[in-house]
């Protein structure tokens, strides 16, 4: 797999050079209290069939009731990604029989979605690149089966369990414009998309608990043809990373297919986790028929055109805003401004921490030491033993001089492990840098004595010899002298 | 004397508030009737004698403490539910094999509402299978035969509730409307039949055949109860999204306000045409003469679309149903064929079963029609032809204030007349039909006898305005003074 791959462009590696041409659909489950059309509670990880009722168990009789909060849920999302809202939409029945759909129809939408044309801004590389957002829809979810017995898959199973805990949950369905150049693109337009949605509040957008679910249309076509070549879709992603890696395979695998003078087929594709490649599945899209028509039992939706303005007033700041705000007020470096503004809890953080002592400090250890404690720790930001004041103290002593970083480092990873205050650490352990010049003196005139030759080459003119003589004195403190006061006082020593 | 369960519901609440009979007599009178006749009409598919008991003690209870003042008007009087009705605990089929087991976990709202006023339940009625049918043959249990010659049917689809009321085994009852299905067997069974407008109902708990089209109605003795079962049931209900905002009215009031000024619309073409029988336009014709000596003025109407409606109906309900019974997949309630492989011949299996010919044959119109390639030509043209007829009625209300019109083309037919002629069994509808399709509130009363059977009357009138139609059929009925009685009971002791 070359490195042409994971970048936006061409692909490489063959004689006619290859443009990759993605589009995304995203489905993402509101975190509303309610399902979308009863009274059940949202929540996943129930036992199963706990959050049901005749409503959502499709019993005869029974109608549906939108959730309003849902409603302004999607709304919301769709002025996020600057869509228009429209007018007037309807939602439709497409019908279709599976176990896990109560009604064997689902509630959804179809030619006059809530929101339409919108794009989502993203950087690839330090590079912007707009992506267009054909609609932005709502419905409300399945139930799970899972097969039981020798195989676990549908053929070969013994029987099937049903659990309608997530039947009528609502989902939000997010398409793309085929405006993905490349899979390093689709996962920046993932990342974007999930950071939109955890600054709006409006849903957990766990790609591992199914909270958002991605499907991915891709197509290659030789650079410089008009027509996009025959796409292929892809099912059965679990994570972000797992797109990414599915897409970069399949690039592989539609480029192979035409430089070997073949043709691509139009099908469903499943990824495989374990082997990082796609296979055929059993495609039934093109014989389907959902026999889609308005869904009597719902009026249509025609939000109210001050209250759509009201949403739009009271929308949070979004990531990508976010960031140049990171990057202009705090001096903080593209990358890390990234990092931090991407999931709200971490901008928090951030700019609390940030308020007492020098940003850039504060930005650097998060995305640095921080990160890493709590990636092998693994716990996010919300259930650590630190907060931002821990952050400011660090930055701050830092700064002053106080500590120098691998105080600093030993510091953080012990205030991680307890939640013990900084300052306190500091104290308790030693961490302290020696700043005092009469503690230090003797051990500087006892590494002068030992190292003749770099003071000869100092007093020689030789300035970077004062280093091999700061390293020693380094050592001999055990890493506590602070290395500006030994540089300082070895020009004063050397020089009389 | 007129047997208790005979009499009228306002009439008995009265009885009840005086002292002069109790809601357990009321119950017992009912249940008698019930043994007495319903072997022979077939009106009621599940009784319900131990839950209608212990409601009539309830209601006795707080007459015996002197909450008579505070008691709602339906308390005490026995209640029939058509059988798509859902009560919870109690079997609803909706005349259908394939809910045989079925016994749902929640009350439907016009029930619940009803239970809450002390109202008692005798048991749920026969019905067309899924409300499909204008007879009552399509139900999977057995045919209701109409108490005024049981060689006939009853109408349909709520034949069991209108066979009920006529033979006195309910004061009232529910039934649902939804292309006539309340109207036309009230019409046949020479009762009064109410279909309210769109919305005004909660159809939470109405077992879907064509939601777009379906309403709750009521069966009654008289007009008045007709108002008076009404106003116990409408109103907003937050459980139906298509309900309309409104709390309940109170329909009883203004209804003896007469005729004098209304304007009374007739589709010429209606009266005219072929197939109409000569005793049902005689009696409808007598009628129309009888509002003018009240005072009315009778005036032509146009509905042009309306020779459209019985077509566009004949593809927007089978679409609806297509979709609404899709979940009867044997999968969460309701009867399972056994031996299948696989979910997919399970599914296949219980369908094939569980479903009467009727019901197939309308799932297949309806899937047919809302394919791809096909939607266009039927279902978008369908509604394309609903939207012309609401602009009718909406014209037509322009000049008058309610349509008059034979309810039903003919008297009750003889059992088996039909069945093998689908269309001709639609065309039972032809009048009844345009009110589903534009929503507005339809009553019939019986307006006289054509070969001893009963005639029905109907009136339409504007959305909302169920207080203009019921008043206009309070006059009319006053004048009539419809008096006669099915031979069935006429010969019962009182
Ligand atoms: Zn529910």
């Amino acid at each position: 797999m070359g490195d042409a791959a994971t970048t936006a462009g061409p692909v490489a590696g063959t004689d006619t050079a290859y443009e990759t041409v993605i589009g995304l659909e995203c489905h993402v489950e509101l975190s509303t209290r309610t399902k979308m059309f009863c009274g059940c509670r949202n929540e996943f990880g129930a036992p199963p069939n706990t959050n049901v009722c005749p409503v959502c168990l499709g019993h005869p009789g029974t109608l549906p009731v939108p959730n309003e909060r849902a409603i302004e849920s999607i709304v919301r999302i769709g002025l996020a990604f600057d869509c228009e809202i429209a007018p007037h939409s309807l939602f439709h029945r497409k019908n279709y029989f599976y176990p896990d759909m109560p009604k064997n129809f689902q509630i959804s939408q179809y030619d006059l979605p809530i929101c339409v044309g919108g794009h989502l801004d993203v950087e690839v590389d330090g590079e912007g690149r707009r992506i267009g957002i054909t609609r932005v829809h709502m419905e409300e979810d399945t139930g799970k089966t899972t097969h039981a017995g020798a195989t676990g898959r549908i053929a070969g199973a013994d029987y099937a369990l049903e659990d309608y805990n997530r039947a009528g949950v609502p989902l939000v369905e997010i398409v793309s414009e085929p405006d993905l150049r490349s899979p390093a693109e689709a996962r920046a337009y993932l990342t974007e998309l999930r950071a939109t949605l955890l600054a709006l509040g409006v849903s957990d957008v766990r790609m591992e608990e199914g909270s958002l679910r991605c499907d991915a249309n891709i197509s290659v076509r030789p650079v410089g043809h008009p027509e996009f070549g025959t796409k292929v879709e892809i099912k059965n992603m679990n994570s972000i990373r797992s797109v990414e890696r599915a897409l970069r395979h399949e690039q592989e695998r539609q480029v192979g297919v035409l430089a070997g003078g073949g043709r691509v087929v139009q099908e469903t594709r499943h990824f495989d986790e374990t082997t990082g490649t796609t296979t055929s599945m059993r495609s039934k899209e093109e014989a389907f028929d959902y026999r889609y028509f308005p869904e009597p039992d719902l009026s249509p939706l025609e939000p109210d055109p001050a209250w759509v303005e009201r949403l739009r007033a009271e929308l949070p700041e979004l990531p990508a805003a976010r960031r140049r705000r990171f990057e202009q007020r705090y001096a903080v470096p593209p990358a890390q401004a990234a990092t931090l503004a991407a999931d709200h809890a971490w901008a928090a953080f951030f700019e609390e921490a940030a308020a007492g002592a020098d940003p850039r400090l504060v930005a650097n250890w998060m995305t640095g030491d921080l990160a890493g404690l709590l990636n092998e720790a693994g716990i996010e930001l919300a259930g650590a033993k630190v907060g931002p004041r821990h952050l400011t103290a660090l930055a701050r002593l830092l700064a002053d001089g106080t500590i120098s970083s691998a105080g600093a480092k030993a510091a953080l990873a012990e205030a991680f492990a307890t939640g013990e205050a900084i300052e306190a650490v500091v104290r308790a352990r030693g961490l302290a840098q020696v700043s005092d010049e009469g503690a230090l003196t003797a051990v500087v005139d006892e590494v002068i004595a030992e190292n003749p030759g770099p003071v000869e080459q100092f007093r020689g003119g030789k300035e970077g010899a004062l280093n091999a003589l700061i390293g020693p004195v380094m050592k001999k403190t055990g890493g506590s002298a602070n290395p500006q006061v030994v540089r300082d006082l070895l020009r004063a020593r050397l020089s009389r | 004397m007129t047997a208790l369960c005979d009499r009228t519901g306002h009439d008995l609440a009265a009885a009840l508030r005086a002292g002069e009979v109790s809601a357990a007599e009321i119950l017992a009178a009912t249940t008698a009737r019930i043994e007495a006749v319903d072997a022979r009409v077939g009106a009621f598919l599940t009784r319900t004698g131990d839950l209608a008991a212990r409601q009539a003690a309830t209601v006795d209870a707080r007459l015996a403490a002197g909450e008579a003042a505070a008691l709602p008007a339906v308390a005490g009087i026995p209640l029939a539910l058509k059988d798509v009705l859902t009560t919870r605990g109690v079997r609803t089929t909706a005349g259908s094999r394939i809910l045989e087991p079925y016994v749902p976990p929640y009350d439907c709202t016009a029930w619940e509402r009803l239970a809450a006023a002390g109202s008692v339940l005798v048991g749920k009625t026969n019905c067309d299978e899924f409300a499909m049918g204008s007879s009552n043959e399509n139900s999977a249990y057995a045919p209701v035969r109409n108490p005024w010659n049981l060689d006939t049917v009853p109408g349909g689809s709520s034949g069991g509730s209108a066979a009920a009321v006529a033979a006195g085994e309910a004061v009232w009852a529910l039934g649902t409307d939804t292309g006539g299905s309340v109207r036309q067997p009230a019409a046949l069974c020479g009762v009064v039949g109410l279909k309210p407008t769109y919305g005004l109902v909660s159809r939470y708990g109405l077992i879907a055949f064509a939601s777009s089209l379906d309403h709750v109605g009521t069966f009654t003795r008289d007009v008045r109860d007709a108002a008076t079962l009404l106003s116990a049931i409408a109103g907003h209900d937050p459980r139906d999204a298509t309900s309309l905002p409104e709390p309940a009215g109170d329909y009883v009031r203004g209804l003896e306000d007469g005729v004098r000024g209304l304007r009374v619309g007739v589709v010429e073409e209606w009266l005219s045409m072929e197939g109409i029988q000569p005793g049902v336009r005689d009696a409808v014709s007598a009628a129309l003469d009888r509002l003018e000596g009240l005072g009315a003025s009778v005036v032509p109407v146009r509905l042009p679309h309306a020779d459209y409606a019985l077509s566009a109906y004949y593809l927007i309900a089978p679409a609806e149903c297509s979709s609404n019974l899709a979940r009867y997949d044997g999968v969460r309630y309701g009867a399972r064929a056994a031996g299948a492989a696989d979910v997919v011949e399970m599914n296949a299996r219980t369908r094939g079963a569980g479903f009467g010919d009727e019901v197939k044959r309308r799932i297949m119109l309806g899937t047919y029609a809302l394919s791809a390639g096909y939607y266009d030509a039927y279902y978008g043209q369908a509604q394309k032809v609903r939207t012309l007829v609401i602009r009718d009625f909406e014209a037509a209300f322009g000049q008058v204030d309610v349509i008059a019109s034979p309810t039903s083309p003919t008297t009750a037919f003889r059992l088996g007349e039909r069945t093998g002629d689908p269309l001709a069994m639609y065309l039972s509808d032809i009048f009844t039909i345009p009110a589903n399709l534009a929503g507005v509130p339809g009553i019939s009363i019986p307006c006289g006898l054509a070969d001893g059977l009963p005639v029905g009357f109907q009136l339409m009138g504007r959305l909302r305005d169920e207080a203009t139609v019921l008043r206009a059929a309070r006059a009319l009925e006053d004048a009539i003074g419809f008096a006669a009685r099915p031979p069935l009971v006429a010969g019962l002791p009182a």
